[in-house]
């Protein structure tokens, strides 16, 4: 009886954890799928075919907004690793209530609806006088990317004990040679899973990098936006696989970098 | 022995508004041991890191070898220092740990290898050149942070409660291990403490400091057995401390009674403080004591019985003794002259801030 009432149990557990999987990957697999459907029709299997993939990677509209998307991915992630892990450094060693006060200003910007931090950025830049393109993009995606490394940083830092810096100046060493020979060591997980963190949110916005593009650049996720408000591409199903894969790749090597190097 | 090599001159220093150090003024001699001992927050890890170079004194001076070096960086100070969390390099290995230092001043590699080599055999763990520091125990951990610190040559040693995180009896070898290190070196340690076993164990000279003073500076001899002042009775040891009045050099009134003592130049009839250690309690049959009182209390503590004699007036006699008095029975109190330690009582309120502080 309780074998059986067991085994029930276990077939409703599973049968519960099927349902949530579907509801979250059945879309992007419905998608995968399509990519790879030669016939155009969203409801009828063709055979299977790259040529969606081909013409994506002959588009050129499609190549520049990956080129975009990727440096400015790659250079908001390193610009905001720098200012994040410096201002980490500097937030760490202040006393408690300005340190709270810091933190709780660097956590806004995170918990801010990104349709407020687009539209106030691009209102910022215009009455600056600051014409929207890349530089501004750049300039948006730096912003929102600094809280996530401030984030991951900083608990790296509690860890280390002020007195491996003062032993190592005791030892006989100076100020940024003890900061880069002992700090930095012990940051160096905290400083890599938030440069990655950052990587990947640049990579996936849209909201602020709408707002903030001007007319002239795109991302890939301006480019799919509107070239889907002029009737859908199958190319543009195979790039949104193209980014779901990448993506997912970089936030599983974020999550087991760190744990890899402890272990 | 002979010179001074660290002079502290009027150190001031305060936190936030709050006093740490009062011009405090300090000599070390070359080549001794000497262990700053006082409670939490008495300002003897402040002084020791301003030896060190971690902070800056407000007010006064820093003279190491007859140079100023109150202004000089950590890295520029010819000490090393032992920290109380060992505060090793974790992502290093224990030989690369060791070599920090020898590799700031540019050695050769053959040279660094022997003195890994030697200090390893110093602190008695050779062959622990690969391993990781998380792979050692606490006690370990602390002799790889001394042989870190010892590679450099370093004139004084100044170490940080380092004793504090082990378990007891690890402590205790270590201290015969910091005794012999001292001796073997050749260096002058400077030592923080706030456990007065550990210092009277291992220091030349204690330096007894209570809320930014001072209290009493001497050998571990004069500290105990000649305590200046009701502070430094209290936190060396256990001790009476009973109100008394010199009737005249040599003669003590405590609570109706006269004790002889060895005590000269206090004035006569003055009030005074009397010291007398629980082990210089003799009991005796009533008929021959000073004073008579009754047992209240006891404690067997393996070397001696530990009792509490109430005498008439109420105050409770600390007595450690190898000879039993059960409880209740009336017995008589003798304490030998030279036992008994008379004190000034503190006159002005700025003496009694560095008195008693309970």
């Amino acid at each position: 009886m309780t074998r059986l009432k067991r085994s029930i149990r276990r077939i409703w557990q599973d049968f519960y954890l099927a349902i949530i999987m579907i509801f979250l990957y059945a879309p992007i697999a419905t998608m995968i799928v399509l990519s790879f459907n030669s016939s155009k029709s969203r409801n009828q299997w063709g055979g299977f075919t790259w040529s969606w993939y081909t013409q994506m990677f002959a588009s050129r509209n499609i190549m520049d907004a990956l080129h975009n998307t990727l440096l400015i991915a790659f250079l908001s992630a390193l610009i905001a690793t720098l200012i994040g892990t410096a201002a980490s450094i500097a937030i760490n060693s202040m006393k408690q209530v300005p340190k709270t006060i810091l933190m709780g200003i660097t956590n806004i910007p995170m918990l801010n609806a990104d349709i407020v931090t687009g539209i106030s950025l691009m209102l910022a830049f215009l009455a600056f006088g600051i014409s929207l393109g890349f530089r501004t993009v750049l300039i948006a995606h730096i912003t929102f990317n600094i809280p996530y490394v401030i984030l991951s940083v900083m608990p790296k830092l509690k860890q280390t004990s002020r007195s491996t810096y003062e032993a190592a100046m005791d030892l006989g060493a100076g100020p940024v040679y003890a900061f880069f020979k002992v700090v930095f060591p012990d940051i160096l997980p905290g400083v890599l899973s938030g440069f990655l963190l950052a990587f990947t949110m640049s990579l996936d916005d849209f909201i602020i990098t709408h707002f903030t593009r001007g007319a002239g650049i795109n991302t890939l996720s301006t480019l799919i936006y509107s070239e889907v408000r002029r009737g859908i591409k199958p190319s543009m199903y195979a790039l949104s696989s193209v980014i779901f894969v990448v993506v997912l790749a970089l936030l599983l090597i974020s999550n087991f970098a760190p744990k890899k190097k402890h272990s | 022995m002979g010179q001074s090599l660290i002079d502290l001159e009027h150190i001031t220093k305060s936190f936030d508004g709050t006093v740490v150090l009062d011009d405090l003024n300090l000599s070390v001699k070359e080549n001794t041991f000497v262990t700053l001992l006082g409670p939490s927050g008495c300002g003897k890890t402040t002084t020791l890191r301003i030896i060190g170079g971690f902070e800056t004194a407000d007010k006064g001076r820093v003279i190491f070898d007859g140079v100023d070096i109150s202004r000089l960086p950590p890295n520029k100070r010819q000490l090393n220092t032992v920290f109380q969390k060992y505060a090793l390099f974790s992502h290093m290995n224990i030989a690369e740990n060791i070599a920090f230092g020898l590799k700031i001043k540019g050695k050769s590699r053959s040279y660094i290898q022997d003195k890994i080599r030697y200090a390893l055999k110093l602190v008695g763990l050779q062959g622990y050149e690969n391993r990781t520091v998380d792979s050692l125990s606490g006690g370990q951990q602390q002799r790889i942070a001394i042989a870190r610190a010892i590679v450099n040559e370093p004139r004084v040693l100044l170490l940080d409660e380092p004793l504090g995180a082990l378990d007891l009896k690890l402590r205790q070898d270590m201290q015969y291990e910091l005794i012999r290190l001292k001796n073997e070196l050749g260096i002058t340690f400077i030592y923080v403490t706030h456990d007065q076993e550990e210092a009277l164990t291992m220091s030349d000279t204690i330096v007894v400091m209570n809320q930014g003073y001072i209290q009493q500076m001497g050998t571990p001899e004069q500290i105990y057995n000649e305590p200046e002042n009701a502070f430094v009775a209290d936190f060396i040891g256990d001790s009476n401390i009973v109100p008394g009045l010199m009737i005249r050099d040599e003669l003590v009134e405590i609570f109706g009674a006269r004790f002889v003592c060895v005590d000269k130049g206090f004035g006569e009839n003055r009030p005074v403080d009397v010291v007398i250690r629980p082990e210089d309690v003799e009991l005796v049959a009533p008929e021959q004591g000073t004073l008579v009182g009754r047992c209240t209390h006891l404690i067997f503590k393996g070397v001696h019985y530990e009792m509490e004699v109430t005498t008439p007036d109420g105050f409770e006699w600390l007595v450690h003794s190898t000879t039993l008095c059960p409880v209740g029975k009336e017995v008589g109190i003798h304490v030998d002259p030279f036992n008994i330690q008379i004190m000034n009582k503190p006159e002005s309120e700025d003496e009694e801030a560095v008195g008693v502080n309970e």
